[in-house]
């Protein structure tokens, strides 16, 4: 087992969007049943094979770093945050689709992981005004989650696609959009990654 | 004429105060979140409106701005407005948005409210029996009634934060409190933390492992069928599973382990963190700030007993003794009446600035620190409903900090209250709100080095 190698995946995003729910659903194959406030970090462990059936099959386990908090914290806070950033081999971003200041916050979140910047004030980046080649240089792979799809009344569903379409190019990540009751495990697939 | 274009003066600064508490809404409270339902942002505005145009009749009053009827009317007008949305619009608001987030109950959302509308009222009316507050003369639905009830909920607000603050503010401005932290010290215990993160990472692989292991097994506990199969697991339980729990129990107390760590680490950032303001010029000035501070908080404290055990209510206000030891005892000769309205003037506005900056800004923290998406709209209206009920009763005892010719158009709008009581009340609040923030303080203060000690 000390021979598999580590691989460490953060899930950020603001709070109340259900990163704790995702992380124990892959994790645990189980719908989280009484969720509550995240405190700091957890983590939580899945065992991948990948490239199953072929024989370049190889098993690792994926640590999900599920961090706490928001985007507005104090600087103590994120200064504490910052302890969980390094060596960060993918990252996860989460938002709500039912809210779109969760969608705008990710900017701030992925800044804040990948320059693992500590200034309090911090970067404050408004819609669209956010730097494309600092992503597009950006060696860390990231995946975009939009939860709640469900919630959203069917009219407003394609406008709701097209946004966040627009929001995974910019970041150029890949996408994929939830439903709060999750059934289906076999829809989250890591191959999306591309590890090292 | 003349009560036309008062009345447009009087519009023209409620819309102004409209316009403020929207923008602080939208900018400062709201700024996570995404405004859904637009009513809850209206409530808050004109709550905020109806609260500063009080005040802003105050200011008039002493200015002898617009004609004396008009103030008159508005002030009723006014009053009247204010106790509409404190007592039916909030509450009614708060009770639809509470039963909102109840899924059981989404069918009939109005009923419920009403529902929980008529609990409050009922509450809200017995409130006023235990106090003194009313003298029998007056009817069942006069304005007195709810003026008073909201007066009491009001002040007893006021006094508790009144005394927190007092103590609070040389507590954190003054530098003497703060603990020495290094930053070995939070590197130290950054690595606890880091240390624990991966002991629990180490553990949960092998859970993982384990699990995983016994799924290719077969050894699912669920297929444990059977009478054999539950007395077999009850007397020779498969050996994994006794691990399991086992190692689960050690991670759910790493975890514990690994929050406590991650907020004492924050609580070292944000000692560092003042440490280093107060080298700057700023902290050194808040700091001597801090000390005038904390004589006019034992000040403040010793008036309080003073006035609860001699029973005693002070009959003139400041500004009028100010003069009077002035005039009388360092002789100074000068036009009594033009300078006592300019200094309660200024007196009053430095009141009501400070106390609408103080509350507005402990009301954001408050929001910050316990709102989420779910519950952000009951949040902020159950803001605004103490925000309401602050301003009201901060009216109600100004009116002890004014000479008495100002007083008089408070007293005649807000009936005959016992105004006295109010001012009792307050001290008692007061003092008790007081020493218990110093006793809690003081436990706090105390109970920090030790947990670093233990490291």
């Amino acid at each position: 087992m000390a021979s598999l190698d580590r691989i460490k995946v953060l899930v950020l995003g603001d709070s109340g969007v259900g990163k704790s729910s995702l992380v124990h659903l892959l994790c645990q194959n189980q719908v989280l049943g009484n969720p509550s406030w995240t405190v700091g970090c957890s983590v939580d462990v899945r065992v991948h094979d990948y490239k199953e059936g072929t024989p370049e099959e190889k098993t690792f386990y994926i640590e999900l770093w599920d961090v706490g908090g928001s985007v507005g914290s104090a600087s103590s806070v994120k200064s504490t945050r910052a302890v969980f950033y390094s060596s960060v081999n993918g990252i996860i971003l989460v938002h709500d689709l039912t809210n779109k200041k969760s969608s705008q916050n990710l900017y701030r979140w992925s800044l804040e992981a990948l320059n693992k910047d500590s200034s309090p004030t911090g970067v404050i980046v408004t819609n669209g005004d956010y730097d494309r080649e600092k992503f597009a240089e950006n060696p860390v792979p990231l995946l975009m989650i939009g939860t709640k799809f469900d919630q959203i009344p069917e009219n407003k569903r394609n406008d709701v696609l097209t946004r966040t379409a627009f929001l995974s190019e910019d970041f150029n990540a890949e996408e994929i959009n939830l439903m709060t009751g999750f059934t289906d495990r076999k829809r989250f697939n890591f191959k999306n990654l591309h590890y090292d | 004429m003349s009560f036309l274009v008062d009345s447009v003066i009087m519009v023209t600064s409620q819309v102004l105060f409209f316009g403020f508490g929207w923008l602080f809404f939208m900018r400062q409270l709201f700024k996570d979140y995404e405004v859904r339902h637009y009513i809850v942002q209206v409530v808050f505005s004109v709550t905020f409106a109806f609260s500063c145009t009080m005040f802003e009749l105050i200011i008039f009053e002493i200015l002898g701005a617009l004609s004396s009827t008009s103030r008159y009317f508005h002030w009723k007008l006014n009053l009247y407005v204010i106790l509409l949305v404190l007592i039916f619009v909030v509450p009614f608001y708060i009770g639809y948005f509470v039963v909102s987030n109840i899924r059981l109950l989404q069918r009939q959302k109005l009923l419920f409210a009403c529902v929980v509308w008529f609990t409050f009222m009922y509450f809200f009316w017995k409130l006023g029996d235990p106090f003194p507050i009313l003298s029998p003369k007056h009817g069942i639905l006069s304005i007195e009634q709810l003026i008073s009830r909201v007066g009491v909920i009001g002040v007893t607000l006021m006094a508790l934060l009144s005394g927190f603050g007092a103590v609070n503010c040389p507590y954190t401005y003054m530098s003497y409190f703060l603990r020495n932290v290094t930053d070995s010290d939070i590197l130290a215990l950054e690595r606890r933390l880091l240390q624990t993160m991966d002991m629990i990472v180490s553990k949960k692989k092998r859970i993982a492992m384990t699990r995983r292991q016994m799924y290719q097994r077969g050894e699912d506990q669920s297929k444990q069928t059977g009478i054999w199969g539950m007395i077999r697991s009850v007397t020779s339980p498969p050996p994994n599973s006794e691990n399991l729990s086992l190692i689960q129990q050690e991670v759910d107390a790493l975890e514990e382990l690994s929050r406590q760590l991650f907020l004492e680490t924050v609580d070292l950032q944000a000692t560092k963190e003042r440490i280093e303001y107060s080298k700057t010029f700023q902290g050194k000035y808040f700091n001597v700030l801090g000390y005038f501070f904390s004589i006019y908080c034992v000040w403040k404290i010793f008036m309080a007993t003073i006035n609860i055990v001699f029973d005693r209510v002070g009959k003139t206000d400041p500004v009028t003794r100010g003069i009077e030891i002035t005039v009388n005892y360092l002789g100074i000769q000068f036009d009594v009446k033009f300078w006592s309205q300019h200094i309660s003037f200024i007196l009053v506005g430095i009141i009501i600035v400070t106390s609408i900056r103080g509350l507005l800004i402990t009301l954001t923290k408050f929001f910050y620190a316990i709102s989420s998406s779910k519950s952000s709209n009951v949040i902020v209206l159950v803001l605004a409903q103490i925000m309401g009920m602050y301003f009201v009763s901060s009216v109600l005892l100004m009116r002890m900090s004014m000479p008495l010719e100002y007083r008089t158009i408070v007293t005649e709008v807000l009936g005959e209250l016992q105004f006295n009581f109010y001012h009792r009340w307050f001290d008692v609040i007061f003092l008790v709100s007081a020493l218990s923030s110093i006793l809690f303080l003081y436990l706090a203060h105390k109970q920090a080095p030790e947990k670093h000690m233990t490291m």
